[in-house]
């Protein structure tokens, strides 16, 4: 009675996606499976969906042969699928979204809503999910939202569960209430596949870990001996240092100092609710928090790309509250913004482009109005060369590199030149591995030179690894201030909850 | 490997480095498109004809009443039709001197007028006014052609820059409105069109432009140093007009391309987020580039109010230029060349399609059938590629607008 992939190979043009990968699940077991960005986990389990057929292997459930490359067949058979990003319609109910697709009907074709229903609280009763079957899906948080799918899944009857990356879109509570939810399907004698590359995750809820790389299969972990270090260096092939190597800061000067600052959002609420704090040159500030408690507003306020209420920013003292987006460029303060696609990156532009995308305007790269895309292409593939960013060339669109290449553009962007002052925002969100630690290291090397740097993210995990001194961010306000060498997560987590923390 | 959607190419470099060819330009974003931008459009065409020569066998009666009784000697008939309506509308294009003379001076607004929605589309506008910015530049030359008395070395430049400046304020006037106020531009350019049409028909019988003694729409003749100079002689439409569709061309080539601005416009175009952060002003590109759109629009005006025997001017001198240029700027991909090469084509098949209609007896509005057709195809990129089996890079969408919002 088990799931089993055979020797699955899948081959894209130019890339071997999946080679001779083999895999099983018996019920009641849940199995991580661990791999880079790009190393053939969605692939896989795509294959195993049905939504694209193999070129070699087969698939069993419980010893019989499964139909490929016919989504169909796979549910029927008992497999079930929750994407990293969800298939839910917005404007349905929770009850009418679960039925979508196989909706019990009346007389006339009516839905039997309260059939819909009854299906709903059932499954959500039986593993505690705690859905409401009446709400609509969009205004339910993406954790919830999250359970709907699960939920979707059940009501197929599905024995075998994948989940791709399930909790890149979680709260570190939404994860331990999903983790909760993982084990009560595991009770119940669900086969679960958990597709991440979170290795504490990986070891917090499997029974067994595979790890791929480059497509292949390189081995198993047990989660009861193995260690993040052990996992990591079968992920990325060599030894990563997770620890980041940092000697003691020695703070100089105040480069940084925010007074009083206050901030509206888009919607004109005071998100950031007077702000004071400082940072020194040669010191790393981390600012942890649960996502959405301004963090983004403020550093969209520091680096002048929205207006602030009230409050002042200084830098070198200078006053530079309400300056431009360039004026503060040019002062030497580098930008590493929360979303990379968004605001970090013009997709569409080659790799070049985007290396000169903040500094076109002036020497070397322009001469008056005109560009020499001479200078950027040469200064580009040097840029290119020296921060490791895994490219066949400089004229490729930057939305052909992976996301720790694309972060790697930026933080050479920004770092290739006389830094005071670093502002660095969720800088190795969605970025793999190898790419964090050499991330990481870039940061702390900009510390040593002397610059002031600014953290900012809603891994805790990074934000201890890396600050000096930790601030935490809850409703606007700075809700606790520890010392970067002696805090414990576990009271930094309190003050991201909004209760503790001291002010020393 | 489709994790989260992106992936390194696998790492391949040659061991004595990365190669260089043409890396320059591609970098700017101009290789790659050029020759994409030449070959849909031919590939659109040829299909165009074809639909075009069943529009046309289908559409002839004559042969389908003897369908019954001769039907081989029917489908010969209908064949031979269209034999002969394109060798006609060949001919009319380039059978002659006077075939390519019509051609160019057809062309010449329509690569001028592509050309101001082409700059738009790749800083994310989408420029519907080219119509209205045709008219106000073109009146503005026609007041600097009609009051202004100067030797034709300077009247001719004087009177294209003031059509550019009255284009560029009306185009720019769309732009300030969205920077300022986010009103979307294809509204207020839609709008201001009726404002300059029927400005236009309002002001060409005011005594300032009207010619004496007339009581329709209509200007006196402008002075004969403002008029375009043709390039063989007055028997052929043809003049100067061409070198200036030409050289906006390559003008804008570099502006898109070369120029610092060039790159803010494409960057706002593609992410207006990235652009505020990389501290590009975008409030001000919105304006400049509709500016710049709207001044390329005015000299497509100045060709037709300066160029365009007998020199008098009537309240429909824009004709269909304004809405032709839209297909126009799809069709060329943005590209300038691209769009040379669209502009060219559309006035070969409007200037062979005059000829088509008198000597073949085949209506002119299949040359509007097949224009269309030419555009559904670029729009559907998917079916030429499946006909052509294109490579897929090759057929891409062009990108046009990010779409509705603000």
């Amino acid at each position: 009675m088990t799931l089993e992939l055979r020797g699955i190979t899948k081959r894209f043009p130019g890339v071997v996606a999946n080679d001779d990968v083999s895999l099983s699940v018996a019920p009641g077991e849940i199995i991580a499976l661990l791999g880079e960005n790009g190393a053939g986990k969605t692939t896989l389990m795509n294959i195993l969906f049905g939504l694209y057929s193999p070129d070699e292997g087969e698939v069993l459930i419980d010893g019989k042969q499964l139909e490929l490359s016919n989504p169909s067949a796979s549910i029927a058979a008992g497999v079930g699928m929750v994407h990293q990003h969800f298939m839910l319609v917005p404007v349905f109910t929770v009850a009418e979204n679960v039925v979508l697709g196989l909706e019990p009907t009346e007389a006339l074709g009516w839905i039997d809503k309260d059939a819909a229903d009854a299906m709903v609280r059932e499954i959500s009763d039986r593993y505690n999910l705690a859905v409401d079957p009446d709400s609509m899906v969009e205004d339910i948080p993406v954790g919830v939202q999250q359970r709907v799918e699960i939920i979707k899944v059940l009501v197929r009857n599905a024995r075998y569960i994948i989940f791709d990356e399930p909790t890149a879109v979680l709260t570190p509570q939404e994860v331990e209430e999903f983790f909760a939810i993982v084990r009560g399907l595991k009770e119940d004698g669900k086969g679960v596949i958990f597709i991440s590359h979170k290795l504490n995750e990986a070891l917090e809820i499997a029974d067994r870990i595979v790890v791929l790389r480059d497509g292949k299969s390189v081995g198993e972990a047990n989660p009861k001996t193995a260690t993040e270090n052990q996992l990591a260096e079968m992920m990325v092939g060599r030894p990563v240092e997770l620890e980041v190597q940092k000697g003691l800061a020695e703070p100089g000067k105040v480069v940084l100092s925010v007074e009083n600052l206050v901030v509206l959002d888009d919607r004109d609420h005071r998100t950031v609710d007077g702000v004071t704090f400082q940072v020194r040159a040669n010191e790393v500030v981390g600012i942890a928090g649960v996502q959405g408690n301004g963090q983004t507003e403020l550093v969209e306020s520091l680096t002048g790309m929205r207006p602030s209420l009230a409050g002042h920013v200084f830098v070198d003292g200078v006053d530079v509250t309400e300056w431009s987006p360039r004026a503060i460029h040019k002062l030497g303060i580098a930008h590493i913004p929360e979303d990379r696609q968004e605001s970090g990156l013009v997709l569409q532009f080659t790799v070049a482009e985007n290396m000169v995308l903040d500094s076109y305007y002036d020497r070397p790269y322009s001469r008056g109005i005109q560009m020499d895309w001479d200078v950027a292409a040469h200064s580009s593939e040097r840029l290119v060369d020296e921060y490791d960013v895994k490219t066949s060339r400089v004229d490729v669109p930057v939305s052909d590199l992976s996301g720790g290449n694309q972060q790697k553009v930026i933080v050479a962007r920004e770092f290739d030149r006389d830094v005071k002052l670093v502002v660095a925002s969720q800088p190795t969100r969605g970025v793999d591995v190898g790419s964090i630690e050499y991330i990481h290291k870039r940061i702390i090397e900009q510390r040593d030179e002397g610059a002031a740097v600014l953290i900012v993210s809603s891994e805790l995990d990074e934000v201890m690894a890396l600050s000096d001194r930790i601030l935490v961010m809850f409703k606007g306000r700075i809700a606790g201030e520890f010392e970067g060498a002696t805090a414990t997560t576990t009271e930094v987590g309190l003050a991201m909850l909004g209760s503790g923390g001291s002010h020393d | 490997m489709t994790d989260q959607g992106t992936q390194s190419p696998p790492d391949e470099r040659p061991p004595n480095g990365r190669s260089f060819d043409g890396v320059m330009d591609r970098i700017a974003g101009i290789g790659e498109p050029i020759r994409r931008a030449l070959l849909l459009p031919t590939l659109a065409l040829v299909l165009a004809l074809v639909v075009g020569a069943f529009i046309i066998m289908v559409t002839d009666v004559d042969a389908w009443r003897r369908m019954g009784d001769e039907p081989l000697a029917a489908l010969g008939d209908m064949l031979d039709g269209v034999w002969v309506a394109y060798r006609e509308l060949f001919i009319g294009a380039f059978g002659s001197v006077r075939a390519l003379s019509e051609t160019l001076f057809t062309s010449t607004p329509l690569i001028l007028a592509g050309l101001a929605v082409a700059v738009g589309f790749r800083a994310g506008l989408f420029n519907i006014g080219a119509r209205g910015q045709i008219f106000v530049g073109g009146l503005f030359a026609l007041w600097v052609g009609l009051h202004v008395d100067l030797p034709a070395i300077l009247h001719i430049p004087v009177a294209v820059i003031a059509a550019m400046i009255g284009g560029g304020i009306w185009g720019g006037l769309a732009g300030l409105l969205k920077a300022r106020t986010g009103a979307h531009e294809v509204i207020t350019t839609i709008m201001l069109n009726f404002v300059a049409a029927f400005f236009t028909l309002w002001v060409l019988k005011t005594s300032v432009f009207q010619e004496e003694g007339s009581t329709i729409p209509k200007s006196a003749p402008i002075l004969e140093s403002a008029r375009l100079p043709t390039i063989f002689g007055s028997q052929y439409r043809i003049n100067i007009g061409i070198f200036i569709a030409i050289a906006a061309v390559f003008f804008v080539y570099w502006i898109l391309f070369r120029s610092t601005i060039g790159f803010e416009f494409r960057a706002a175009g593609f992410s207006p987020s990235a652009s505020l952060y990389a501290g590009m002003n975008v409030a001000f590109l919105y304006t400049a580039v509709m500016f710049l759109s709207g001044a390329l629009s005015g000299l497509a005006g100045a060709t037709q109010t300066l160029g365009l025997p007998p020199y008098t001017v009537t309240d429909n001198f824009a004709g269909n230029i304004g809405f032709d240029a839209i297909a126009l700027a799809l069709l060329g991909r943005s590209h300038p060349f691209g769009v040379l090469w669209s502009g060219l084509l559309f006035g070969a098949l409007i200037a062979g399609g005059r000829v088509m209609q008198a000597a073949a007896g085949v209506t002119v509005d299949l040359v509007i059938v097949m224009q269309s057709l030419i555009v559904i195809f670029i729009a559907a990129p998917e079916l030429v590629r499946a006909i052509f089996k294109v490579k897929a890079a090759e057929a891409e969408p062009t990108q046009v607008t990010t779409g509705w919002g603000a």
